[in-house]
């Protein structure tokens, strides 16, 4: 296969005369346009000719090149004169000029500064968006209480169980594991003092009031809130959501609700049972060093009060609704293609994940002020 | 504007002014357009001339950016919202890719609007969800998902799903595309048939030139590059005596 190669022919001063050599196709090396440009009165042409020499063969890539080399010419308004080539050849390149350019490109590259500004004045739009979401789930809310929404019981039930019972052999296992985590960690410090027994509490305080809500509220996130970001995210994809509102039915009474309701059930009772879960692994750890199952209970009975029970059912409550508004609100505000769900998904996720940890150390420094 | 209306016909739905926007971007503006009783109102247009925006404008889930669309002489957008739930109440509308609830069963779909806004029985419902999806030729269809049927038939089963309350309007978002040039015959035999038989009136966002010239009594072209509407009539009225190059062209393939 002979190598693409140009050779430059003047004509008269303005124009110039190129023959095109060899195999200007996909397999082949093609001549750099810089050749083009490298040329002494480059600034001067007029008219770029071009006819066809020995054994010429082309496909597509001559016409790529040849447009590439249109683009180069057009700023000093330099004319390509395709006569010398093959009629098939004009006609594709007719083709794809037949149909101008389109001119307003989208701004694809914005500077940093700029998203950064974009970014900076979006937070302000969300916070609003935020507080609008939280004033009509709590219409909402008030709606169904006095019984004019469409949320309904079957749909509640069935999202329980959804969130529920299924979650239970994740929430066992990483509780189990959070309370040996404890354990270990109070036993090596504790030792140091002979203070061993005191194990118990540790765990059972940190259980109670910290990992088991917050835990527990992680791993719902993940499931539970992504979940609904999915499916609400896909729902408005499918058209599903303007199909509901036309319907007069409102997507908050319908979806929304309903999903949180779910979680405000289930999560505070998953709490409880993680608690429960965590104290059994630290008692698994602390008797297999010298302490006996009976120390550790009557350990732990005097460690927590009814108190600290409740102060982590009542952030687990706090937590259920975020996860829910946090994955209900990301699916709602999905866009309309697939790439968008995934979004919406990730969003849900994060956005809990931080609500939970913002929520959960502001409630620890209330309650350390209020002496709780 | 080569508008057509007919004395004594009772004007169901009217664009005055409307301008559409997406945020900052303008889609359309200063739409004015008659919709009467009966008619068949063909909403067409280029790809991307804002056809399925109108439409939704049309059905309340876009607000206007400035004008307003009035139904028998009301506006939507002003009403309060007792007054905007009893008006949807007498729209159909389906949509693209049907857009049927996918938890649901084809039964359950077409039952929801009917649990919601009647006191039937869950009996009642079934028989006539039973007889609303046999009009559309999904007669024992009833317990099927929509994942398991195809896309002519879920876009059949939300036609079923929008006639459920027996509306004054029905609205549909492209009704043929992507379906056979049979199946898209039997659609707008179908869509005929329910305005012939109910009296609704039925507006259509299409741009299959055989269902326009098949069905449509009524309509408006949208222009893409001016933003605006470029006509509004009949279709065989824009056809032969449109101003304008492009609709003629539009509506004759491009044979002038």
């Amino acid at each position: 296969m002979n190598q693409a190669t140009l050779t430059f022919d003047k004509v008269s001063d303005p124009k110039v005369m190129i023959t095109l050599q060899g195999s200007w196709t996909v397999n082949g090396v093609l001549p750099a346009l810089d050749q083009l440009s490298a040329l002494p009165d480059y600034d001067q042409l007029k008219t770029v000719a071009f006819i066809t020499g020995d054994d010429f063969s082309w496909d597509s890539r001559l016409l790529a090149w040849l447009l590439a080399c249109q683009r180069m010419l057009e700023p000093s308004h330099c004319q390509l004169d395709l006569s010398g080539l093959p009629e098939d050849v004009r006609d594709l390149f007719r083709l794809a000029n037949t149909v101008p350019p389109n001119k307003a490109l989208p701004d694809r590259n914005p500077s940093l500064l700029h998203r950064l500004v974009n970014r900076v004045a979006r937070l302000g739009d969300e916070a609003m968006e935020l507080l609008a979401f939280i004033g009509e789930l709590a219409l909402t809310l008030c709606r169904w209480l006095s019984r004019k929404g469409s949320a309904r019981w079957s749909d509640i039930i069935s999202f329980c169980h959804q969130s529920g019972p299924s979650a239970l052999p994740m929430i066992t296992l990483q509780s189990v594991l959070i309370g040996m985590i404890l354990a270990y960690l109070g036993m090596v410090q504790l030792r140091q003092f002979g203070a061993e027994v005191y194990v118990a509490n540790l765990v059972g305080v940190g259980m109670v009031r910290e990992m088991g809500a917050l835990m527990t509220a992680v791993i719902m996130s993940g499931r539970t809130g992504a979940a609904y970001a999915a499916q609400l995210g896909t729902m408005q994809v499918n058209e599903e959501i303007d199909a509901l509102t036309t319907l007069g039915i409102k997507p908050m009474d319908y979806l929304v609700l309903p999903r949180t309701l779910a979680l405000i059930l289930t999560i505070p009772l998953l709490c409880l049972y993680s608690n429960i879960l965590g104290m059994f692994g630290g008692g698994l750890v602390a008797t297999s060093m010298d302490i006996t199952w009976l120390m550790y209970l009557y350990q732990l009975r005097d460690a927590i009060s009814f108190g600290d029970i409740m102060t982590g059912v009542a952030k687990s409550f706090l937590f259920a609704l975020m996860i829910a508004m946090a994955g209900c609100r990301a699916g709602l505000a999905c866009g309309r293609s697939s790439a968008a769900v995934g979004q919406a998904t990730t969003n849900a996720v994060v956005t809990a994940i931080i609500y939970l940890v913002v929520a959960d150390a502001g409630l620890n420094i209330l309650f350390y002020h209020l002496g709780i | 504007m080569g508008q057509l209306q007919q004395e004594g016909q009772e004007v169901v739905i009217e664009a005055r002014g409307l301008t559409m926007k997406y945020g900052s971007n303008l889609i359309q503006s200063n739409l004015h357009f008659q919709i009467s009783k009966g008619d068949v109102f063909v909403i067409m247009g280029g790809s991307g001339c804002g056809k399925s925006t109108l439409l939704k404008h049309m059905i309340g889930l876009y607000q206007p950016a400035e004008g307003d669309i009035l139904f028998g002489g009301q506006s939507y957008f002003a009403a309060s919202p007792e007054r905007q739930l009893a008006m949807r109440k007498r729209w159909g509308v389906t949509y693209q890719g049907g857009a049927l609830f996918s938890d649901k069963t084809l039964a359950e779909n077409v039952a929801l609007p009917l649990s919601q806004y009647t006191t039937l029985s869950s009996k009642d419902i079934q028989d006539m969800v039973r007889y609303k999806l046999a009009l559309v030729g999904l007669a024992g269809f009833e317990d099927f998902y929509p994942s398991r049927i195809s896309g002519g038939m879920c876009k059949r089963a939300g036609l079923a799903r929008a006639i459920a309350l027996d509306p004054d309007i029905l609205f549909f978002d492209e009704p043929s595309a992507g379906l056979d040039p049979l199946s898209a015959r039997r659609l707008d035999d179908l869509i005929l048939q329910l305005r012939d038989s109910t009296g609704a009136t039925v507006v259509i966002v299409t741009h299959e030139l055989a269902s326009i010239f098949a069905i449509g009594s009524n309509g408006v072209y949208l222009d893409a590059n001016s933003k605006t509407q470029l006509d509004t009539g009949s279709p065989d009225y824009m056809l032969n005596h449109s101003k304008h190059d492009l609709v003629r062209a539009f509506l004759s393939r491009g044979e002038v």
